[in-house]
């Protein structure tokens, strides 16, 4: 029976590894600057586990087979090199490769939080709430007006809770249920919760980032590619969690300028 | 170490009556077999929640017959709403890992065997051992209640994070009553586990007979201890953690609750409280449970293995110092379920070097593990081969974790099924694979008679494929981005995802229906399975030297147990047999490890 367990841990093993090394189920393609670095490290890690994955259980089963119910008078034997050898070796080659791994990630991380958004990136306003994203861009004036939580009010559609007739800065702001973006052009997304924890997933942009209520965060990325792509919700906000989706459009700088022009008429 | 004649005394005589020998008792053998008794109640509840889930999963419209019964208002017409499947999900995720994970290979076996492994007749302190089970059965029973009172269990998730936790009713179903049961019943959890933390903690350090010096336990009371220090630290953050979270519900304060939050078109009435405070309590709880989960079922299997490998492993000591490795390190890398969450992003680099290193002894320990079988007389029965079983979930499991250590790839991660595939291997599945071995292995000795062996290996055949077809697919539908937590699927990118769901949910299914084998084997033998010889693996520590099986009150019949040698004294040439007791004064050239 010890054989048999040996055989089947090495099939599990390999048909394990099947979907990926055949690529059968991917995340949406990049259309990100900052990606390629995301893919490449999830790339380098796939190689580096695997190669752990299928050494560890392909030694697992090659010990069970060999030592499963061997001769009665067999003398116990040690493996070559004894425990401290195997230390030795946990610590020589996972301790590089993990090390290794987290020294190259630094540089993906560091791209997406650690450089500040260009100077003239565009900045959209991204307000999560149960179970909806709304967005907000500046208007000709470039200021975001200021939020007066006490004002929300879905019925009137006031979903930032903006007073545009005491603050000038907010008369000229556009509000939308859809984010749509310039192509190759940098945003500058400040994040803002109105109610409870939600969070901005973009597979295809290759971006994730919780909404902290009573904390407004910022992220920044570049689209590469026309196109039109989900944001979902991954942090559970309630029943309608499943449900929380937007789309966020990126176009030509040309389409962008005539939808804002739309979308400020739609006021 | 302590002279038996000072300590082994037990501590009070042996009752007459059903309910101090059965209900209220303070044997630690009989608090061990509650502490199974309360895990297999809730593991059959937390299964059942799950195939409830998964028949959702795969199709969202199905009419579960019978289901309005549970909650005319969670199942109308039979058909399960998106809340009710969250709340179901959230009491799915609750009861296994604390009432489960925890309970079963911790509380259950630990009780049972860690005294009789010292050479004591009890617990030093068998009240608050009795009061541990208690408080820990009424812990579930208030979880179970919200099932039952206002609009049913919080849907929360069970990291429950704040501010969904903490404003109330008006947050969702179940968010209000039923969160107030949910922190109540896991603070009250709490007690339980520091009151038996303490227990364990004082048995192996005071309780040990006679020539039981530190090195010669056993590793499964390596397990337990190791255990019992992270229980005492940990359950000691979540327990302050949840009876905020409660004040916030009950007597408006704002530990967790932001300012200017709306809700319902409703500015809340809280102001300066930190979502991210919880999640740091949480974590700082939530990293370590994980290995309180594991541990003890490291341990279990180390002991499982060297009596069917018929020798010691290669290093006893570089396994305990591998477990306690794992141990220290749990608190310093908790930081990792937070890459994306809005704490400071330096913070996340900083966490994951340490979440990186605990490879290295993870690594180690399924190094040694698999070194130690090179050589040996390994014999398959059920016991060994859910053991064997462990090792290859463990290394699937632990591989993934490469992946959500680094916060760059955690971007694409987070949240998504690679995370729930992960943490289903490497602390789920094996920890019940543990579990599995322990009660195999063990039983003979609780009960007196032998499980069945060929129901036990169709049990472990069948289990061991089923859940790699359960969790290895989780994998990849993470690797495409699907979202956890979701009770549809109805983004354009993970439609397509839909089949693997409902191959998933029928390989839930059938394994569920297989662990039907395991609960007749278990009930069957107790009555019917074939007497057991009192050391029916020739194995070599304390609890095979008991006078009978089950063990007498005082676990050794009178006798003051004096310990002369290495717990695993397997693999003696010129004995007649290949293995001399720990108990036993046998002059031997002793198998010692290299230290």
């Amino acid at each position: 029976m010890g054989k048999i367990l040996a055989v089947t841990i090495i099939l599990i093993a390999i048909l394990s590894a099947v979907p990926i090394v055949m690529h059968t189920w991917n995340p949406p393609a990049d259309v990100s600057t900052h990606g390629h670095l995301i893919d490449e490290q999830m790339s380098e890690t796939m190689a580096e586990a695997g190669i752990a994955f299928l050494a560890g259980q392909i030694l697992l089963a090659f010990f069970i087979w060999k030592f499963s119910n061997v001769k009665p008078g067999a003398r116990i034997k040690n493996f070559p090199g004894g425990a401290m050898g195997l230390v030795l070796a946990a610590f020589l080659l996972v301790g590089t490769e993990v090390l290794a791994l987290g020294v190259f990630g630094v540089k993906a991380w560091s791209q997406v939080y650690f450089t500040p958004p260009a100077a003239d990136a565009m900045p959209v306003q991204v307000q999560a709430g149960q179970f909806a994203f709304y967005f907000r861009y500046p208007g000709a004036d470039g200021k975001f007006g200021p939020l007066h939580p006490e004002l929300v009010n879905e019925g009137t559609q006031n979903l930032f809770g903006l007073d545009p007739d005491h603050d000038p800065a907010s008369k000229d702001d556009i509000v939308t249920a859809e984010m749509a973006i310039p192509v190759n052009k940098e945003v500058h997304l400040l994040m803002h919760s109105k109610d409870v924890g939600h969070s901005f997933y973009v597979p295809a942009l290759r971006v994730q980032q919780d909404f902290v209520p009573g904390l407004d965060v910022s992220l920044h990325f570049t689209a590469t590619k026309v196109g039109k792509y989900e944001i979902v919700c991954t942090q559970l906000c309630g029943l309608g969690h499943y449900n929380m989706k937007a789309y966020l459009e990126v176009m030509s700088q040309q389409d962008f300028d005539s939808w804002l022009k739309q979308q400020a008429a739609n006021q | 170490m302590h002279d038996t004649s000072a300590h082994a005394v037990h501590q009070h005589a042996a009752p007459t009556s059903f309910i101090r020998k059965y209900v209220f008792s303070l044997d630690h053998k009989v608090i061990g077999k509650q502490y199974y008794g309360l895990a297999l109640l809730a593991v059959l509840t937390g299964m059942v929640l799950s195939w409830l889930m998964r028949l959702h999963l795969g199709w969202t419209d199905l009419k579960i017959p019978g289901l309005h019964l549970l909650s005319a208002s969670g199942a109308p017409g039979d058909v399960m709403t998106p809340e009710y499947y969250l709340q179901l999900m959230t009491m799915h995720g609750t009861i296994m890992v604390f009432f489960v994970l925890t309970t079963a290979p911790f509380a259950a076996f630990g009780n049972y065997f860690l005294p009789i492994q010292v050479g004591a007749e009890d617990m030093p302190f068998p009240r608050f051992n009795m009061m541990s089970f208690w408080v820990t059965f009424t812990a579930f029973l208030v979880l179970i209640s919200s099932f039952f009172f206002g609009d049913g269990p919080t849907l929360a998730g069970w990291t429950q994070y704040a501010p969904l936790s903490a404003v109330g009713a008006v947050a969702g179903p179940g968010q209000g009553t039923g969160e107030v049961l949910w922190a109540s019943s896991i603070a009250i959890f709490c007690v339980g586990q520091l009151l038996g933390s303490l227990n364990f903690i004082t048995t192996t350090l005071d309780m040990r007979t006679k020539g039981m010096s530190l090195w010669r336990l056993p590793l499964t009371a390596w397990g337990w201890f190791i255990t019992s220090v992270m229980g005492l630290t940990a359950f000691a953050v979540l327990m302050p953690a949840c009876i905020l979270l409660i004040l916030d519900h009950v007597a408006g304060t704002s530990f967790f609750v932001a300012s200017n939050l709306v809700l319902n078109d409703q500015l809340q009435p809280h102001s300066g409280g930190s979502t991210l405070l919880w999640q740091h309590l949480f974590w700082f709880f939530g990293h370590p449970e994980v290995y309180i989960a594991i541990v003890p079922g490291m341990g279990v299997v180390s002991h499982i293995l060297v009596a069917n490998m018929r020798r010691p492993m290669l290093s006893h000591r570089v396994i305990v110092y591998s477990m306690g490795a794992l141990a220290v390190l749990s608190y310093m890398v908790y930081g990792h379920h937070m890459f994306v969450s809005g704490m400071n992003p330096f913070s996340s680099l900083v966490f994951s070097f340490p979440t990186l290193v605990i490879t290295i002894p993870s690594t180690i320990l399924v190094l040694i593990w698999i070194g130690s079988l090179y050589g040996s007389k390994l014999r398959i029965n059920t016991a060994s081969l859910f053991a064997l079983g462990f090792i290859s979930m463990f290394i699937s499991g632990g591989v993934s974790g490469f992946f959500l250590a680094q916060p760059s790839i955690d971007i694409m991660l987070h949240a998504t099924y690679f995370v729930v595939g992960h943490f289903h291997l490497v602390m789920a599945v094996a920890a019940i694979f543990g579990i599995f071995a322990g009660t195999y292995f063990w039983y003979p000795k609780v009960t007196g008679r032998m499980m069945n062996e060929t129901l036990g290996k169709i049990h472990f055949w069948l289990t061991f494929v089923g859940a790699y077809c359960i969790f290895m697919p989780f994998h990849y539908l993470g690797i495409a981005g699907n979202v956890r937590r979701y009770q549809a699927f109805v983004d354009d990118y993970l439609v397509r995802l839909i089949p693997l769901h409902r191959f998933i949910t029928v390989a839930a299914l059938c394994t569920g229906a297989v662990q039907l084998i395991f609960l007749y084997n278990l009930f069957y033998s107790r009555f019917r399975g074939e007497e057991a010889p009192l050391n029916p693996w020739q194995a070599t520590s304390l609890e095979w030297s008991t006078p009978s099986s089950p063990p007498p009150f005082d676990n050794f019949g009178g006798r003051h147990v004096v310990v002369y040698h290495d717990p695993y004294q397997y693999g003696i040439e010129g004995s007649t047999d290949d293995y001399v007791m720990q108990d036993s004064p046998a002059q031997i050239q002793s198998v010692r490890d290299e230290k």
